[in-house]
């Protein structure tokens, strides 16, 4: 660029116009294209009569507040309806945590399997990254409905359809973290003799350890919503009840539940940031 | 090093072998918990009540529906006159009779198997015939009161093969899961299944039913009208979409609502997230009070779960993509909002500088000193959403909003359209592949280089 001339000035203006007037292009065209999608959207939900679109927003706060009213006429006892629904809680994280530990562990396996610098075979990435697509593409509850049906309602079906889904998003994950490791305690290793095992046990996963803890966390609070989601198609737990009370319109119990999914979610959000920040510092 | 060379390391150095003995412990001591914790659960979640229900039948049942259909002979004693019909419809009945079933020439009907097995009807018997393994052939009738037995085995049903099974009012033969007869008083049923997705491309009543996929691509160029009065592509165009038995349009429609679904919500989460997350970022925003409201708001959508936002949307909106749409946006303008605030927190600040001291106002000191910095981290993450939104699309829709996962749910609770929900789970399956795809080459094209690993 040293031997830019004045003559060139104009060229590069010339080139700067051109580039501006074509991002703006490409600007209007993501705005038209999404005004045009979401009118195709409003046209197609006033086509199926599900209510209309304007009426809706005046309709919005109808269903929270018919929740409060109806909590506020319980008083003081509303308590007594979150301490009834804690065991049905209890059990939909314990799904959450199981088959985030199990997945956690199947994970670690199929992601160090899947990583190109530690495995040599090229068949076996090939295959392990083609098996966690597609366990990671499958909505958990599409596993979950299938298995439902064939195992009868009960909260295994889920937590395997949750543990799939996991491996999957997690073994992802974990094959780019250990994809991106210091190689050098690797050769260290292979060169004093390390055998395979060895290697991965004190080249790799002192590394990656941190990284894997912290995504587990991560995951197991996306679980938990995810198992509240397939008690709502049946498998049981806080889902259930939810479901349940929903159909039977009871406000105050629904608020309940509400209010302890919130309090979990919310909670297991801070305790996985906190851990997150003590294990891997401030770049997380 | 010999075993005594090593005692004399470890005596010299105790604390050290202390420290790895006791991180050895505390490990073995984590699994042990860890086991005890699955053993526990395991009880909790019933094991043995699932091994119970566990119904092997059913689950190979479902699994042959997948990828085979099935027709239905059925025939009433009294009529003796078997009708042939495509799993078992009403309006689906072969008319003449397929080849597979051939009258024989002691006036019985016989339905051939592609095993070699045959089912022989006769006027007052029902004949299993050509079963492998199997010693003789079977002869069912009824008896006075019209109750279907096996011959010979009246009185000892238990001397019966495991694959009929003989009660008081019917009598069931199933030498495979590919053949099946149902033997009652009344009537007697046959299915006969075979491997494939039948009418997949032209439905039953259609005049292209025996089109193949090929040759009606062949046919949209031909001038030859197979239909008076209807060009050939719009004809073929038409008799896919409305298969009845496969729902080509309607299932289109819904993988359509579904994806419209993600992409709106994204959007939205996007278009309100990245200014409400100016507004909540520690370096940008003037008003701590109207910062620490927004940082509250984004914690109020995360923490409040997509499922519980779908529900209130439902009851606003009833089930629709607006419920959806919103479920999503709300939910992700908070997690988007809370990041992005904190990507503008972790800016560099001398760019900011740079743009003060050519004398830019405030906002211009924003579009160019912070926006270009964030904007690689913005399109990414927007991408990222929008991957695993096309997910909770699918489940939004099932929980009541629309769109495949409703259509999905209802094919599974009808509980014999099995070959429709291995079809829709293949297209949720390629659709989320193919975003997941598509959102991967825009990350990559539109980040720079250098930028890649953000």
């Amino acid at each position: 660029m040293s031997d830019t001339t004045y003559q060139n000035y104009d060229v590069i203006e010339r080139r700067l116009n051109e580039m501006a007037r074509q991002r703006l292009i490409y600007t209007l065209i993501t705005i038209g294209v999404f005004v045009l999608l979401m009118g195709v959207g409003i046209t197609m939900a006033e086509e199926n009569n599900a209510g209309s679109f304007s009426r809706g927003f005046t309709n919005f706060f109808d269903y929270p507040v018919d929740l409060f009213e109806q909590t506020f006429e319980y008083g003081w006892g509303w308590w007594s309806l979150v301490l009834k629904h804690t065991p049905e809680l209890f059990s939909t994280i314990n799904m959450a945590l199981f088959s985030t530990l199990f997945g956690f562990t199947f994970a670690v396996i199929l992601g160090v399997l899947a990583a190109r610098n530690v495995v040599q075979s090229k068949i076996v990435v090939a295959v392990t990254r083609r098996a966690l697509d597609i366990m990671r593409s499958f909505p958990e509850l599409v596993f979950a409905m299938i298995l439902l049906y064939l195992m009868g309602r009960s909260l295994l079906p889920a937590v395997i359809a949750v543990t799939i889904h996991t491996i999957g998003a997690l073994g992802k994950l974990f094959s780019e973290a250990v994809e991106n490791i210091d190689d050098r305690p690797l050769e260290g290793l292979r060169a004093s003799g390390a055998s395979w095992f060895q290697q991965i046990r004190f080249g790799v996963l002192p590394q990656v350890w941190p990284l894997f803890f912290s995504y587990g966390l991560l995951r197991m609070e996306i679980n938990v919503r995810a198992s509240t989601i397939l008690g709502f198609v049946g498998a049981g737990g806080i889902g259930e009840a939810l479901s349940t009370m929903i159909q039977w319109r009871y406000g105050a119990e629904i608020l309940a539940i509400m209010f302890l999914l919130v309090l979990t979610i919310t909670s297991l959000d801070y305790l996985s940031r906190y851990v997150r920040f003590r294990m891997i510092g401030e770049q997380s | 090093m010999t075993a005594v060379d090593f005692q004399a390391i470890e005596n010299r150095h105790k604390r050290v072998f202390r420290k790895a003995q006791r991180g050895r412990e505390v490990a073995v001591g984590a699994v042990v918990l860890v086991l005890l914790y699955v053993v526990v659960s395991l009880m909790q979640f019933d094991l043995g009540g699932v091994a119970r229900r566990w119904d092997a039948t059913r689950a190979a049942l479902f699994t042959l529906d997948l990828y085979a259909y099935k027709d239905h002979v059925s025939h009433e004693w009294d009529a003796f006159e078997p009708k042939v019909s495509f799993e078992g419809g009403h309006r689906f009945v072969y008319e003449p009779a397929p080849e597979w079933l051939a009258a024989t020439n002691d006036n019985g009907y016989a339905v051939n198997f592609d095993s070699g097995i045959q089912f022989v009807l006769y006027q007052d018997a029902a004949v299993v015939k050509n079963v492998p393994d199997a010693t003789q052939e079977y002869e069912i009738k009824r008896d006075g009161d019209g109750r279907p037995y096996v011959v010979g085995f009246q009185d000892r049903p238990e001397d019966l093969p495991e694959w009929i099974i003989a009660t008081e009012n019917r009598v069931e033969v199933r030498p495979s899961l590919w053949e099946r007869m149902q033997v009652y008083g009344r009537k007697i049923e046959i299915h006969r299944y075979s491997f494939g997705w039948n009418y997949f491309w032209f439905d039953f009543g259609s005049p292209l039913t025996n089109v193949g996929p090929l040759e009606a691509i062949g046919l949209m160029f031909d001038d030859n009208q197979v239909v008076r009065g209807t060009p050939n592509h719009e004809l073929v165009a038409t008799e896919f979409l409305n298969n009845s038995l496969w729902q080509h349009g309607n299932i289109f429609m819904a993988l359509f609502e579904t994806l419209l679904m993600a992409v709106l919500g994204t959007a939205l989460a996007s278009m309100f997230g990245l200014p409400l997350a100016f507004l909540a970022a520690r370096n940008v925003s003037p008003f701590p009070v109207i910062r620490f409201i927004n940082r509250r708001l984004f914690d109020l959508l995360r923490g409040i779960d997509m499922l519980i936002w779908s529900l209130i949307f439902l009851r606003a909106f009833g089930p629709g993509l607006f419920t959806g749409v919103f479920a999503i946006g709300f939910t992700d303008t908070g997690s988007l909002g809370k990041l992005m605030s904190e990507a503008i927190e972790n800016a560099d600040r001398r760019q900011v500088d740079g743009m003060k001291s050519t004398g830019a106002s405030k906002l211009q000191q924003h579009r160019f000193g912070i926006i270009p910095q964030i904007l690689p981290i913005f399109v990414s993450q927007s991408l990222y959403y929008l991957e695993s939104n096309t997910r909770s699309a699918v489940i939004i829709g099932a929980m009541g909003a629309g769109g495949i996962g409703l259509q999905f749910l209802g094919a599974l609770q009808t509980g014999n359209d099995f070959e429709n929900v291995a079809y829709m789970a293949f297209l949720i399956l390629a659709l989320v592949i193919i975003i997941d795809n598509l959102s991967g080459r825009l990350r990559r094209a539109l980040i720079r280089p250098e930028e890649r690993h953000t």
